[in-house]
């Protein structure tokens, strides 16, 4: 167990617990829109950023990324801080107009949006967060999607915007997004995504379609059970 | 085994020293990248078939940079060490008969003290040459790069020799500890702290990097250094992979420099066949090897972490760094990352000896420093000096100050990240902590140096956009906080400009600076910040009073023709793209601000200064 402090309070975490976790679990809130539980963690929205200080040095570091320290002093509503959380919400607002998950968290935080700046028309909800892209490489395994370009240009997507040949099309990735970027869209027997139609797999004892054939298959690929064995929904099962 | 490593190196650099008395005659001509844009490999080839039709054996040697990129081509002859600059291949048969084979000076081709104007003969004598301070650098100008045998004559190798036969890695880490060498590449972080990290963490195998990913617009340095010395380089990283127990190093280089590719596959080939790298180096038992690994072009890619994912072969994106790479480097594995210019350092610390390193530079920065000097500077180019030495020395004696007498305006240092330094501080030291403190930083070491006619918010904003555009986009401070600057940049420069542009930028700058992930984002504020720090006067003057004092952003000037000045000579109507300019022969000229586009080639054409731009 390691002890420090957070905004004055006495808190023990086990070694190697990240100081998100074991802050959150002392009651202290830290908003975050990268960090799932399902994927490793990239660091990217710099919503969770804390201040700490160690010895004489004071800064600013990703609370999900940083390890709680024996001795650490950590305040999690400082200037510094909230500065940093501040204008990350405002460009995200600018960025992604139409996400009310980030309108609705801004209002928490109780932040307006920076007139100031262009609001852009063109990005979606997207905050390229990278949460798709690590679950579909970490969890599911295929790496149907990526990250593209870099800079502002930086998107998200299938190589070149073409129909992926891997996707299964499984919707782990509209799972894990944060804002509801990612559209797919199911009809009957039919499910969109990423620009792909896939079939839907009808349980055959309830008749529901619950799942893509592709992604069946690769289920029955990767652990080895029959084809047949899969065609049975979980709730049937 | 090991007392051979050292007799062995000695034996080979005695006999090549014989080669290369001090009374030997030959020739170098500069072939620099620079250089060979002014043609100086067609010099070259010159000296060579004159030399042959003038049936004289002397060898021409096609050396690294020299530095004085302003006066290229440049071709020394030995043993007299004559300076001829500027040189073309019409003056080749005369610099043969009169110099080479009669010992005759050719005036002409002598740079001339641009104030006394007399003329200097030797390289030591020029003012741009004089006060630099050149122990990693001009080793440059005296060997064939793509020659092992010539580095050998140069001491080269002995260093290592004297690692591999004399040192524990232990001693060599006190070593490099005790003479305060600092990385070159921008941070300034201790070298040998990060050795002794290396060489202390648990994981194996461990990796030395050579950082050669220059990518600072106007920078050159490193780029010279790989393609005129790459030995010095390669030699610094064998004895840094002794000293933490490396195997396996890497040089990691951007593909733009091709002359720096070749170069270095040429020294690591030939460092093999002479046994310094691969197993068994000197026949000790200890093996080292160095791969090229070629960059692809994002500047992002010369931060540490991003650059050990663009080796690994995926994008070159950073990571958080709170578990140092020196313990979880490439692959994972414990890492030493320095840049080329530290490596070049190495060699030099351990045969010249610690003391006599850390007695140049300031308290807290050892060695010298190699800049390039570039922007509206008389004397562009490369020079080394010790730390410690100020702005003004650089700029006025060695740079000659500024082109067709204009006044300073500022300096920006450190790369597209670091910030503008003013007159006011010309009389800084330039090291590592004090460049830190007033604003900007030392980075790898680029200097544009900037005139009344620079407008600092158009140079923020050039420098903005760089970094907007080679951002990697991972972290949304850095991706979206830049890109708001440089628009809010683009709106003050077009004249658009909004009361509190200037807080808010100082706002975003403060938030971007804090919450990045990297040192791109951490640092990318700087020319925002100091411009305004020290420039506040020409942001409120675009804002307030929509007028740019220095005259650069089209939409708050206009051109105008000063009449008393102009002799209706005609010539700015002829370039005038827009016809914007009338007038009568002999008479006055007009512009028509409806028409004019404000391009500039009425200025250049006009030979009496009569066009007025406010």
């Amino acid at each position: 167990m390691v002890n420090f402090t957070v905004d004055g309070k006495n808190i023990s975490a086990p070694k190697g617990t990240m100081l998100l976790e074991a802050i959150r679990s002392a009651g202290i809130s830290i908003p975050t829109l990268c960090a799932h539980e399902a994927v490793s963690r990239s660091g990217a929205c710099r919503l969770c950023v804390v201040e700490i200080k160690k010895g004489n040095r004071t800064r600013i570091v990703t609370s999900c990324l940083y390890a709680a320290e024996e001795g650490l002093i950590v305040n999690t509503k400082s200037d510094r801080v909230l500065n940093v959380r501040r204008l990350v919400m405002e460009l995200l607002l600018a960025r992604c107009p139409g996400s009310d998950v980030i309108q609705k968290m801004a209002k928490e935080m109780g932040i307006e949006p920076q007139t100031r700046f262009t609001v852009d028309t063109d990005k979606g909800k997207c905050i390229l967060c990278r949460s798709c892209v690590r679950v579909c490489e970490e969890i599911v395994g295929v790496s149907a999607i990526g990250l593209f370009s870099r800079g502002p240009h930086k998107t998200v997507g299938t190589p070149y915007n073409e129909k992926s040949d891997v996707c299964i099309g499984c919707g782990a990735c509209v799972y894990v997004c944060p804002t509801g970027h990612i559209e797919m869209t199911s009809t009957g027997d039919k499910r969109k995504i990423w620009g792909r139609t896939f079939k839907m797999q009808a349980c055959t004892k309830c008749g529901k379609f619950f799942a893509p054939v592709d992604q069946l298959k690769f289920i029955s690929k990767k652990t080895g059970a029959s084809l047949n064995e899969l065609t049975v929904c979980t709730e049937c099962r | 085994m090991k007392e051979n490593s050292d007799v062995q190196v000695h034996q080979v650099a005695n006999e090549l020293r014989l080669n290369y008395g001090p009374n030997k005659k030959f020739i170098t001509v500069c072939a620099g990248t620079g250089c060979r844009a002014y043609g100086s490999l067609k010099v070259k080839e010159a000296l060579e078939a004159e030399l042959k039709k003038q049936n004289m054996n002397v060898e021409v040697l096609a050396t690294g940079c020299l530095g004085f990129c302003e006066k290229g081509p440049m071709v020394v002859i030995h043993p007299d060490k004559y300076f001829y600059q500027s040189v073309k291949v019409e003056d080749v048969p005369e610099i043969v008969s009169k110099t080479v084979a009669k010992g005759e000076v050719i005036s002409r081709l002598f740079y001339r003290h641009p104030e006394t104007q007399k003329t200097l003969f030797r390289e030591e004598d020029l003012p741009f040459y004089k006060k630099q301070l050149r122990v990693v650098f001009g080793k440059n100008g005296m060997i064939d790069p793509t020659r092992i045998d010539d580095y050998l004559t140069i001491e080269g190798y002995q260093a290592l020799a004297k690692v591999l036969s004399e040192m524990t890695p232990e001693q060599v880490i006190n070593e490099v500890k005790k003479a305060g060498l600092r990385g070159r590449g921008g941070g300034g972080f201790h070298a040998a702290v990060k050795w002794e990290g290396v060489r202390k963490a648990h994981g194996e195998p461990k990796y030395v990097i050579a950082n050669g990913d220059e990518g600072d617009p106007g920078a050159y340095m490193d780029r010279s250094l790989m393609e005129g010395n790459p030995h010095s380089i390669i030699e610094g990283m064998i004895i840094g992979a002794y000293a933490v127990g490396s195997h396996e190093g890497y040089i990691y280089v951007r593909n733009e420099y091709p002359l720096a590719v070749t170069h270095l596959t040429m020294a690591i080939e030939a460092a093999r066949e002479k046994g310094l790298l691969g197993k068994n180096i000197l026949g000790t038992d200890f093996s080292f090897d160095i791969k090229i690994n070629k960059g692809a072009g994002a500047f992002v890619c010369g931060e540490s972490s991003a650059l050990f994912a663009s080796i690994e072969g995926r994008a070159g994106e950073p990571r958080a760094k709170y578990v140092h790479a020196v313990e979880k480097g490439l692959y994972d594995k414990p890492t030493v990352l320095n840049n080329v210019e530290t490596w070049a350092n190495v060699p030099l610390i351990i045969n010249k000896g610690a003391d006599w390193y850390a007695s140049i530079g300031t308290e807290g920065s050892k060695g010298t420093k190699i800049f390039s000097l570039v922007g509206k500077i008389n004397n562009t180019g490369l020079i080394e000096v010790p730390m410690g030495t100020t702005l003004y020395e650089i700029i006025y004696d060695m740079g000659g100050g500024i082109p067709k007498g204009r006044k300073f305006k500022a300096v920006q240092t450190g790369g597209p990240s670091g910030g503008c330094i003013p007159e006011s501080l010309l009389d800084i030291p330039v090291d590592f902590d004090k460049l830190y403190e007033v604003g900007s930083m030392m980075g790898s070491g680029g200097m544009i140096v900037m005139d009344d006619t620079s407008c600092m918010v158009d140079v923020a904003r050039y420098f903005t956009t760089f970094l907007q555009e080679e951002s990697c986009g991972k972290c949304v401070p850095c991706r979206e906080g830049v890109r708001r600057m440089k628009e809010i940049l683009d709106d003050i420069c077009a004249g658009k400009g909004r009361e509190g542009d200037v807080e808010l930028l100082e706002k975003i700058a403060t938030g971007v600076a804090d919450g990045s992930l990297c040192a791109l984002g951490g640092s990318a504020p700087n020319p925002v910040l100091s411009t305004i720090k020290y420039f506040r006067d020409e942001y409120e003057a675009h804002i307030k009073e929509h007028r740019c004092p220095a005259g650069v952003c089209k939409a708050l000037i206009t051109y105008s023709i000063d009449a008393e000045k102009c002799t209706g000579c005609g010539a700015c109507i002829k370039v005038c793209p827009t016809q914007a300019i009338s007038g009568e022969k002999k008479k006055a000229h007009t512009i028509d601000n409806n028409k004019c586009t404000r391009c500039g080639a009425c200025i250049e054409s006009c030979k009496f200064e009569s066009i007025i731009v406010k």
